[in-house]
């Protein structure tokens, strides 16, 4: 009895510590919708839906925003493109360096955010790289590049390497086998791996503070707002990206349920 | 020619880490050895004089990072074990709704749920606004720009990533050596204690190192939600190198933190057992 209580009290407390994880999000969501009046947006004055109307009304907010998606997908293509190779030739052959390869893959991920900006900024201004759109993506390519790895490798390493070998047999060359045996049973790895970098570059703070120069990102700017006070069609921006992350998370999710039942 | 093959493979990610990762971490350990400033110009002087400055100047922001980042840690820990246990074990076939819900607040923007907790935070926001309001707390209450705040919002911020890992060191516990326990007559605390917890062992450690090397390094919460004394020691990086340009000093600071990182996770690792480092860091 005691042992059906004491879950009882889990399943509860799992549920509260949801709700505390999603509270900031209803209350970003919320505030998108607040008729405010002053300057502060901390306080509930009204529904209105005009912030979704002007979302397009701050110059700079919206440049921020079309340079975080147009950085995010380079270096997501970057990223991908590297990640897979690599995790390829980590995860399906024995080579020396190997052991070297995967420390390389370990720092890239375990070293903090603030060192990797910290050092990358110290290597552009010695070569004396102007900073810019270019560095953010060579930085973004830089910390999504061995999530890709990770991925992909985990798939590869679980890849039958008689199928490979059947194409080649059937005359095949090496190219015509990847593109065709390959590439679509490591697809799904690929995909995750592009998605994560997706995700890791349009939300990253501190390493783009280190090498933006004077290139505006969203978080960035947003950062640079708080002192003067949030605009609500940061809220709108964020809910509309919330959304558009969950459906596709769900569509995905969805569709991968029906493959497999079916 | 297929020998080969590897190396064409993994040649285009070498150069990109080597050039982007190796070279710049080297470059930056031998600006942390140079003396000047930006308009005379560094020279490479192997002083460690940066490394001594840095640390007398900057030491209580130190200490202050890694007391934050160990309290949030631990509470983290303490947070998050029962919610992993509790999906591994008992949600049954809701599992995956569940850590997708622990995942959600991932779609929306690191900054951004920060500056959320702000909103709620505030002195006159929605919560402590309303509150003051019906006359249940006093006027002068706050709790934006404390300590509390920052650890509040680093823990916030950082719970998932300790969730996650245990979540699946407790998800590879074979039931039938929970089953064994129970027929040795053993209760349900001691099974806890002396067959799940040990298994979850890997989990916990990598937990904490997702956790706390982040929470520890990160600029994001004390300069959204903390005041004045809550600086934290990335938040010196980022001045020292973006307003005052003071490479030297900033390289110095960056290169003590790592080093302290690494000690303090080679300490661990050692006080919990190679063998679990090992398991956790293949994964």
């Amino acid at each position: 009895m005691r042992g059906k209580l004491g879950d009882r009290v889990l399943y509860l407390y799992t549920w509260l510590i949801i709700l505390w994880l999603s509270l900031p999000i209803a209350v970003m969501v919320l505030f998108g919708f607040n008729d405010k009046q002053s300057k502060s947006n901390t306080s509930w004055q009204g529904f209105t839906l005009k912030w979704y109307q002007q979302l397009f009304a701050i110059d700079g907010l919206t440049t921020a925003l079309v340079n975080s998606l147009m950085i995010a997908l380079i270096s997501t293509v970057l990223a991908t493109v590297l990640g897979t190779l690599l995790g390829l030739a980590v995860g399906r052959y024995r080579f020396r360096g190997k052991g070297i390869t995967d420390f390389l893959i370990f720092a890239a991920i375990s070293t903090p955010e603030l060192v990797m900006g910290a050092s990358l900024l110290s290597l552009f201004v010695s070569g004396n790289a102007p900073r810019g759109h270019i560095t953010i993506i060579i930085a973004h390519t830089l910390f999504s590049l061995a999530f890709v790895v990770v991925t992909v490798r985990a798939r590869v390493v679980g890849l039958d390497p008689s199928l490979e070998e059947a194409a080649r047999d059937l005359g095949a060359g090496t190219f015509t086998t990847f593109r065709l045996v390959t590439l679509p049973s490591i697809m799904p790895g690929v995909l995750a791996g592009a998605m994560l970098a997706f995700a890791l570059s349009i939300d990253d703070y501190v390493v783009t503070s280190f090498v933006n120069g004077s290139t505006q990102t969203f978080p960035l700017w947003i950062i640079g707002a708080v002192k003067v006070g949030i605009p609500p069609q940061v809220n709108v921006m964020g809910t509309l990206i919330f959304g558009i992350g969950v459906l596709l998370a769900v569509v995905n999710a969805v569709s991968a349920r029906r493959k497999t039942t079916h | 020619m297929r020998r080969w093959t590897p190396y064409w493979l993994a040649l285009p990610a070498w150069l990109w880490l080597a050039i982007f990762l190796v070279v710049p971490i080297a470059a930056m350990a031998s600006v942390s050895l140079t003396t000047g400033n930006l308009i005379d110009g560094f020279a490479q002087t192997f002083s460690v004089s940066n490394y001594s400055d840095a640390i007398a100047k900057y030491s209580t922001q130190f200490l202050r990072s890694l007391l934050y980042g160990g309290i949030a840690t631990v509470i983290m820990l303490v947070l998050g074990y029962p919610v992993a246990y509790w999906i591994a074990f008992k949600a049954g076939h809701r599992k995956s709704m569940f850590l997708f819900l622990l995942l959600l607040p991932f779609f929306v923007s690191f900054v951004l749920r920060t500056i959320s907790w702000g909103f709620l935070l505030a002195d006159d926001g929605i919560l402590f606004g309303t509150l003051k309001g019906w006359g249940l707390l006093p006027e002068g209450f706050h709790v934006l720009a404390t300590t509390v705040a920052v650890i509040g919002g680093l823990v916030y911020n950082f719970l998932p990533f300790m969730i996650l890992p245990i979540y699946v060191a407790l998800e590879r516990v074979n039931p039938t050596v929970i089953e064994a326990a129970y027929d040795l007559y053993a209760s349900r605390f001691a099974t806890f204690r002396r067959v799940v917890l040990p298994l979850s062992l890997p989990g916990v450690f990598a937990g904490v190192l997702m956790t706390f090397v982040p929470a520890t390094a990160d600029p994001i919460n004390a300069q959204v939600l903390g005041g004045t004394g809550n600086t934290m020691i990335g938040n010196i990086v980022q001045t020292e190198y973006l307003v005052n340009s003071n490479y030297p000093t900033a390289s110095a600071i960056s290169f003590t933190l790592m080093a302290v990182l690494l000690i303090g996770i080679f300490i661990y690792a050692r006080a919990l057992g190679t063998e679990n480092v090992l398991e956790a860091a293949a994964r």
